[in-house]
């Protein structure tokens, strides 16, 4: 077996292999001398985690489209809130309440102009501007209809940040012009983090639990469900409300742990996809 | 209900426990050579064992125990607060208060679940008791500040911590946690401070990175919380840094 073949034969299938394995400075952190390197390449075993660390949690996505994924939904929840302070019914909420959407606005407009910067230095081109669908906004007649879609929009952005966060993994610290050097994985997850405290105060406005209990009037919608839904009480192969000894109720167990959202599910029509449109 | 049959990415059940088993088997094999290195007859070294210094061991194991650490912590406020709340803590925040704790508990010990026999305190005769002495609990606004110090400390360390991390099931089980830490952040700030939930103190409030949330390394956090410690000292030494 010839490890330079294998990489040969990726590469027929896959142009950015190269560039796969060398972002993801993990694999090579494991074999830190050339003797090594020579004595492993010879075992399969070695080699099918090799590859698999190389493509872990990848579905041929590199930082760029991620990052372009998250603009998106950034595009989104901004042009929702400023639909939102441009509307008649902003007026109605507290000053309070106002202040808080405001205080959201800009950190969703910032997120956007960040994004951009990012896609581009990293030698992407950031995607076309969304909007959130006019008719669909139309349709929300007072402020708190529109807190609704808010918090919708907010957890699904925690739970899209984190379907994405084991494909940033590894990935070396880029720098980029105008912003300095950043690590991927890390920007990401320091968004993600925001877009959660977002959620929390959305859900506290409108009289929910901060977290996902799963007793809130939204809970049962399309956004806290998916192939790992908000309910989830299992977490790495255990069962939170039997398997630890003491046992904790399926409410403490679901709302400790927020969920992922894969990308299609995110875009389906049924979630974020269905809010996006002229 | 289980998330581990429909799970998109294969993530075999008690993985990060395996994990942690197979680098528990390397160090154990390691003092093997070390000891297989000594001659019999020679003096057994003395090391002289400072009992109030608690060093987090190195790799992923260390970071783990790191952030049990401070989930045990979070989670030994809370129930201080729960068992003697102030005089004038509202009845519902009392209420939030036993959610926080709850939560925080199952934390600690889902953590302590993939830590098994590598958690710093699995030989401990006592659980390591935190030393609260430099906070006011005996009033709301004490409790209430307090509370969004260790919650902010706990988003900051998370989000600082997971890029460390190696094992993707490992970052995937710490990402969902670091979410409902920035959810408990927001509300406790919320009660004290209302609309407070993203202050421009903790989101970065200028350009470049404007709007993403502060960050703090293992070193930081650890030297910011160290009162709760004393007179244990910990030690990040040898956690991972890149």
């Amino acid at each position: 077996m010839n490890f330079f073949n294998i990489i040969n034969k990726l590469s027929e299938v896959d142009p950015d292999v190269m560039g796969r394995l060398d972002t993801r400075r993990s694999v090579f952190n494991s074999l830190n001398t050339v003797s090594k390197r020579a004595a492993m390449a010879s075992a399969p075993a070695f080699l099918a985690a090799f590859f698999s660390k190389a493509y872990a949690g990848t579905s041929a996505g590199d930082p760029k489209e991620i990052f372009n994924y998250a603009l998106t939904l950034e595009y989104l929840e901004a042009d929702f809130y400023n639909k939102m302070i441009a509307s008649p019914f902003f007026a109605t909420a507290s000053a309070l309440d106002q202040a808080a959407i405001r205080q959201i606005s800009k950190h969703e407009t910032a997120h956007v102009n960040l994004l951009k910067t990012v896609v581009s230095g990293i030698g992407g081109t950031p995607v076309t501007p969304v909007t959130f669908k006019a008719a669909t906004f139309a349709s929300l007649t007072s402020f708190a209809k529109q807190l609704e879609v808010a918090q919708l929009l907010e957890d699904t952005g925690v739970r899209a940040y984190k379907g994405r966060a084991g494909d940033l993994q590894g990935i070396n610290d880029v720098t980029i012009t105008g912003v300095g050097t950043i690590n991927p994985l890390q920007a990401a997850l320091q968004i993600h983090s925001v877009e959660a405290r977002h959620a929390a105060h959305v859900r506290f406005m409108r009289g929910q639990t901060p977290w996902i209990s799963g007793n809130g009037d939204l809970d049962n919608q399309e956004h806290y469900k998916g192939a790992i839904p908000e309910s989830t009480i299992t977490q790495s192969g255990v069962n939170l409300t039997t398997g630890l000894g003491t046992p904790y109720t399926a409410t403490d167990a679901q709302a400790s742990f927020d969920e992922i959202l894969t990308v299609a599910e995110v875009l389906a029509p049924s979630r974020a996809g269905g809010l996006v449109g002229a | 209900m289980t998330d581990l049959t429909s799970q998109p990415t294969p993530a075999p059940a008690g993985l990060p426990r395996r994990a942690f088993l197979r680098v528990a088997g390397a160090s154990a094999a390691s003092v093997g050579l070390v000891l297989a290195g000594c001659n019999s007859t020679d003096p057994l070294p003395v090391v002289p064992i400072d009992p109030n210094l608690l060093t987090l061991a190195a790799g992923e194991t260390g970071l783990l125990n790191y952030l049990y650490l401070l989930e045990q912590l979070e989670a030994a406020f809370y129930q201080k607060v729960v068992d003697a709340p102030p005089a004038d803590l509202l009845p519902a925040d009392k209420a939030f208060f036993a959610d926080l704790r709850d939560h925080e508990v199952v934390h600690r010990e889902s953590i302590r679940f993939a830590l098994a026999a590598n958690a710093y305190d699995a030989n401990r005769a006592t659980p390591l008791a935190f030393n609260f002495s430099t906070l006011t609990l005996t009033t709301r606004a004490g409790v209430l500040a307090a509370a969004q110090q260790f919650e902010d400390l706990g988003v900051a360390a998370y989000t600082g911590a997971m890029r460390l991390v190696s094992t993707p099931s490992m970052l995937s089980f710490l990402a969902k946690i670091a979410s409902v830490e920035a959810r408990h952040a927001a509300f406790v700030r919320d009660l004290r401070t209302p609309g407070s939930f993203a202050g421009d103190d903790v989101v970065v409030n200028a350009a470049p990175l404007q709007s993403v949330s502060l960050t703090k390394t293992p070193a930081q956090v650890i030297e910011e919380a160290k009162a709760f410690f004393l007179p244990i000292v910990v030690s990040t030494s040898l956690l991972p840094t890149t």
